[in-house]
């Protein structure tokens, strides 16, 4: 297709390091204000660096210009509708940000004495109790650092059960629809990983799960709703196959925004749930992080959960209640990090529950599973009917998977190919390929933040390329896209000879 | 919209929850709030912390108290970086991409490595996976020899991830504040699977990496270093002493104390390694047109293609923290980073000497040290502590806890923040503690009622 290069596809990309001149600097610092030795009289020669690294040398107007001309060639939420599925792309209310920068959070060192961070801690035990609720589980950890952190946690956490108990389980269950980072997880974990079927329903396949679960499974691991958007209708029964089996039950809480206040995993038979505060509570994901993974427990496996633990007591004379930091947990498995976690999600976290409180969030949950029946139906109605039909055809939650099969054989376009023209349209794509049991995989998850005008236009865009395709035939896709400020890369290049950072001369 | 979706309810569409499960009454939780109001809960909660701004901070063991430039705020809060996901679409995310591979290259210039990742969570839980990186690297060794100088935060981390994939830990003494040579190449053997050493170690000691390492090198096991990143405009990096691996806590960088998090771990390695690294990794490549382009190179490592055969776990890491760091770097560049280096040094220096001068203050140990130092008190350190900080100082880290050897340690950090006069301020608080202790009749001593794991009341 005969496009003319945009301006910014004309502009060859330049790092910052290319940007460098000798001489050069943005930075003023402070005198040291004391005695000035040689270096070498503080510390010997031999433990000191000849020379400087190569950093940049820029002044302050060319950093900024660098990195604003970096930002334009990012697409972001803030820009366009981000429908990108289990990802939860949901609007960042700026208060949160705002409150996340007072000086009070952002200038707390974590090693301050709990006595002068009452404020931090209490906001924390806050967090854990509004977690407790929303999971239907009692004990919460804040420690995980993002939801594959939290798996590791749960897994650890299920290990120290069976250990105590006298038990060496070896295997852990996940369905074939899990997250990569399930079985990755599992691995890191010391165990072995069993895949399971999943049913004409999207579920589950139970016939299966009778087959493997038996006394050397640990674990299920299981997100619900699934990554296929459904919720397994069998949980109940799921749940009881795999306790029996003296198996513990791990929530995988990446769709967790499909079902707060309406159903809690706690009450679903779970033991174990992680929850991505970048997901369902709204923090910004900053390009891939960060976000925080916190974990609920139930009362069997609170003993083990990470130290150090906030508490709470309550405070002398009707005083204020009095927070802490507890060290003495002799069955823990221990620190997943340093210090307390990823505090400053957790003040956006807790800014974004207080806001919605319990009518909102359940509210948000309605609109996003709303939202995304909407669009499902929206899009079966017209083209996307006949060349990209749901994979499976039932009511979803908060997210549908839709099969790029037909399309690719009747049109001549893949999935990949789609991903890309909507490119041109502005908007980002779904995600792609995942889950793996769906051919040509796209799964959607638009949100409650987005209206039904912006639900509309996704829909059209989708139409518009499927006619475009039907029309013209499927070069105009295959060549997606042209606007971007760079167009398809060559992935396989980066791979085989990788060139991972900026060569420096001198 | 229900009507397109042919139901009459957005009750219908719960109906896949099977009716017990349905939450009947709510969620036990307040009501939503204006933003007026969730703003002064919060500004109350944070009014209740005593923060660096508050009080002159000497804290470090990890986390530092620098001045992040006001250009760091300004970039990484624009809408284009700070709400985007993972760069799964290459052709519309090529300024994080490119941001990446720009971090990728000042880490890798500052630990003297050819390799490094786009970031992982932070410091200790980036030891901790070096220990499950150094497992599959050296396949049948199941053992880690652990200086007692790396931070007590990542052994411990170290020890809760090798509870899972299985691996000994041999930890190795400090002697006069550095990792004891002779203890270390008798720990080593050909059943180990890497060495992990940190410099400035905990205790603030700058170790002699390179010949610490020899053991390793003997006997084929990866050496595993761990650095402060604000030192590293000085002191030798660890590419030069024979790290496999360095990495650590990325905070220093342009990112705010935050309580501890969310900040970022660094990752570097040797090109042997680099389809063994954890997390994300930006390359470039070119498009069709013959562009100059990023995309997130080797993911064949990764969770989401290689399942459970991947390097790791780790999905959503800690991208806008690294841009942060990017950022700070470039602002301080090649000859402001240094600078900011010798600063460290020459007040550390004088910060050191200035309280050992002290009268009750004695030094802990008498090697090198680069930002920040170790005393010993006459006195309780917590009972100094309270005083100091009733005068308006946190004069530092309390080491009892981690190092009950050292119950009478103190670890002092200085950053770019703490002025000559704030360090003298410290070196008369922390004498009229100690003289105040000393003439104190009996030590501090309170009884409470004990803390609760159980919901208490709420508000």
């Amino acid at each position: 297709m005969a496009l003319s290069e945009t301006p910014m596809q004309r502009e060859r990309a330049q790092t910052i390091f290319e940007r460098s001149q000798p001489g050069r600097r943005a930075a003023v610092l402070p005198d040291a204000g004391v005695p000035e030795p040689p270096l070498e009289e503080l510390i010997p020669a031999k433990l000191l660096r000849a020379e400087p690294p190569r950093l940049p040398e820029v002044a302050e107007p060319e950093i900024v210009r660098h990195y604003n001309r970096l930002s334009r060639r990012n697409f972001d939420l803030d820009t366009g509708f981000y429908p990108l599925g289990s990802c939860t792309m949901k609007h960042n209310p700026r208060l949160n940000e705002r409150v996340a920068a007072l000086p009070g959070h952002a200038r707390l060192h974590p090693a301050q004495d709990p006595r002068r961070a009452q404020g931090a801690l209490e906001l924390m035990w806050l967090l854990q109790r509004s977690l407790a609720e929303i999971c239907g589980l009692e004990h919460v950890s804040l420690q995980p650092s993002a939801g594959s952190h939290g798996e590791l946690a749960g897994l650890l956490l299920t290990r120290a059960y069976h250990l105590d108990r006298g038990e060496e389980r070896t295997k852990v269950l996940a369905p074939d629809t899990s997250h990569g980072t399930n079985p990755a997880s599992v691995t890191m974990a010391g165990y072995e990983m069993v895949k399971l079927a999943t049913d004409e329903r999207g579920g589950i396949e139970i016939d299966d799960l009778r087959a493997k679960v038996d006394e050397g499974v640990a674990c299920l691991m299981l997100t619900n709703p699934n990554t296929l958007g459904l919720f397994d209708e069998n949980i109940v029964e799921i749940a009881a196959l795999v306790h029996e089996a003296g198996g513990t039950l791990y929530y995988d809480g990446a769709n967790l925004n499909a079902v707060m206040g309406h159903s809690r995993p706690g009450d679903m038979g779970f033991d174990i749930v992680h929850v991505n505060l970048h997901k369902s509570f709204s923090q910004p994901h900053g390009g891939g992080g960060p976000g925080a993974g916190p974990i609920a427990v139930s009362e069997r496996i609170e003993p083990y959960l990470p130290r150090p633990q906030v508490v709470r007591r309550d405070g002398d004379n009707g005083d204020r209640a009095v927070f802490g930091l507890d060290y003495e947990r002799p069955k823990s498995i221990g620190r997943l990090r340093g210090f307390q976690g990823n505090f400053g999600v957790f003040v956006r976290a807790y800014a974004y529950i207080l806001s919605l409180g319990a009518d909102g969030l359940a509210e948000a949950s309605e609109t996003a599973v709303l939202n995304a029946n909407y669009l499902k139906a929206r899009l079966a109605a017209g083209r996307a009917g006949k060349h990209l039909p749901v994979a499976f055809e039932r009511h979803c939650m908060h997210e549908f998977v839709l099969s790029g099969k037909p399309m690719k054989h009747e049109l001549g376009i893949a999935t990949l190919d789609l991903a890309k023209r909507l490119l041109d349209f502005g908007f980002h794509p779904p995600t792609v390929y995942f889950p793996l049991l769906v051919e040509e995989a796209l799964m959607v998850e638009p949100t409650e933040t987005e209206t039904k005008e912006s639900l509309d236009a996704f829909a059209e865009a989708i139409e518009q390329i499927l006619a475009e395709a039907e029309e013209e035939g499927p070069e105009k896709a295959k060549q997606a896209p042209y606007t971007t400020p760079v167009r398809r890369l060559d992935e396989v290049k980066a791979t085989r000879r990788p060139v991972v950072r900026q060569p420096l001369g001198g | 919209m229900l009507a397109a979706i042919g139901v009459d309810s957005v009750a219908e569409l719960f109906e896949q929850v099977p009716e017990e499960l349905r939450l009947k009454e709510g969620l036990a939780l307040p009501e939503g709030k204006s933003e007026a109001e969730v703003f002064e809960r919060l500004a109350e909660l944070a009014d209740r912390n005593v923060d660096a701004e508050g009080e002159v901070c000497f804290l470090g063991a990890g986390m530092y108290d620098h001045y992040v430039p006001a250009i760091v705020d300004a970039i990484t809060q624009r809408s284009e970086f700070l709400t985007p996901y993972t760069p799964y679409q290459p052709e519309i995310s090529q300024g994080g991409l490119q941001a990446m591979f720009e971090f990728q290259t000042a880490m890798s210039e500052l630990t003297g490595l050819p390799v490094s990742t786009a970031g992982l969570y932070e410091g200790p839980s980036s030891l901790a996976s070096a220990g499950y990186l150094a497992i599959g690297a050296r396949k049948g060794r199941r053992r880690f020899v652990v200086s007692r100088g790396v931070h007590p935060h990542s052994r411990e981390t170290l020890a809760t991830y090798a509870a899972g994939f299985g691996a000994e830990i041999v930890p190795v003494g400090l002697a006069d504040g550095l990792t004891d040579a002779a203890e270390l190449a008798a720990a080593v053997d050909g059943e180990t699977a890497a060495v992990f050493l940190q410099s400035p170690n905990f205790l603030g000691a700058v170790e002699d990496v390179e010949a610490l390492g020899a053991a390793a090198k003997r006997h084929g096991a990866l050496l595993v270093v761990a650095v402060d990143p604000m030192t590293l405009g000085v002191l030798r990096p660890p590419g030069e002493c024979g790290a496999d691996i360095a990495l650590g806590e990325g905070q220093p960088l342009g990112n705010r104390l935050d309580y501890g998090g969310p900040s970022f771990g660094f990752f570097c390695g040797t090109e042997e390694l680099i389809r063994k690294l954890p997390g994300r990794i930006a390359g470039e490549t070119d498009d069709v047109d013959g562009r100059r382009g990023f995309v997130l190179a080797l993911q064949t490592r990764e969770q989401h293609i290689r399942r459970e055969k991947a390097t790791h776990n780790i999905c959503t890491a800690q991208a806008l923290n690294a841009l942060a760091a990017t950022i700070h770097l470039a602002w301080l560049g090649r000859e402001g980073f240094r600078e900011l280096g010798e600063l460290l040094v020459r007040r550390t220096a004088y910060a050191r000497e200035r309280l050992a001068a002290v009268e009750g203050v004695e030094l802990l140990h008498a090697a090198p040290v680069a930002r920040e130092f170790a005393v010993r008190l006459d006195v309780p350190v917590p009972a100094v502590l309270e005083r100091c900080a009733e005068a308006g100082i946190a004069a530092g880290y309390p080491l009892g806890r981690e190092y009950p050897e050292h119950e009478d340690g103190l670890l002092v950090a200085i950053t770019e923040r703490r002025s000559r006069e704030q360090i003298d301020a410290l070196a008369e608080a922390l004498g009229a503690a100690i003289q105040a202790e000393r003439g104190a009749f009996v030590p501090h001593s309170e009884t409470k009622a004990p803390f609760t794991r159980e919901a208490g009341p709420w508000h």
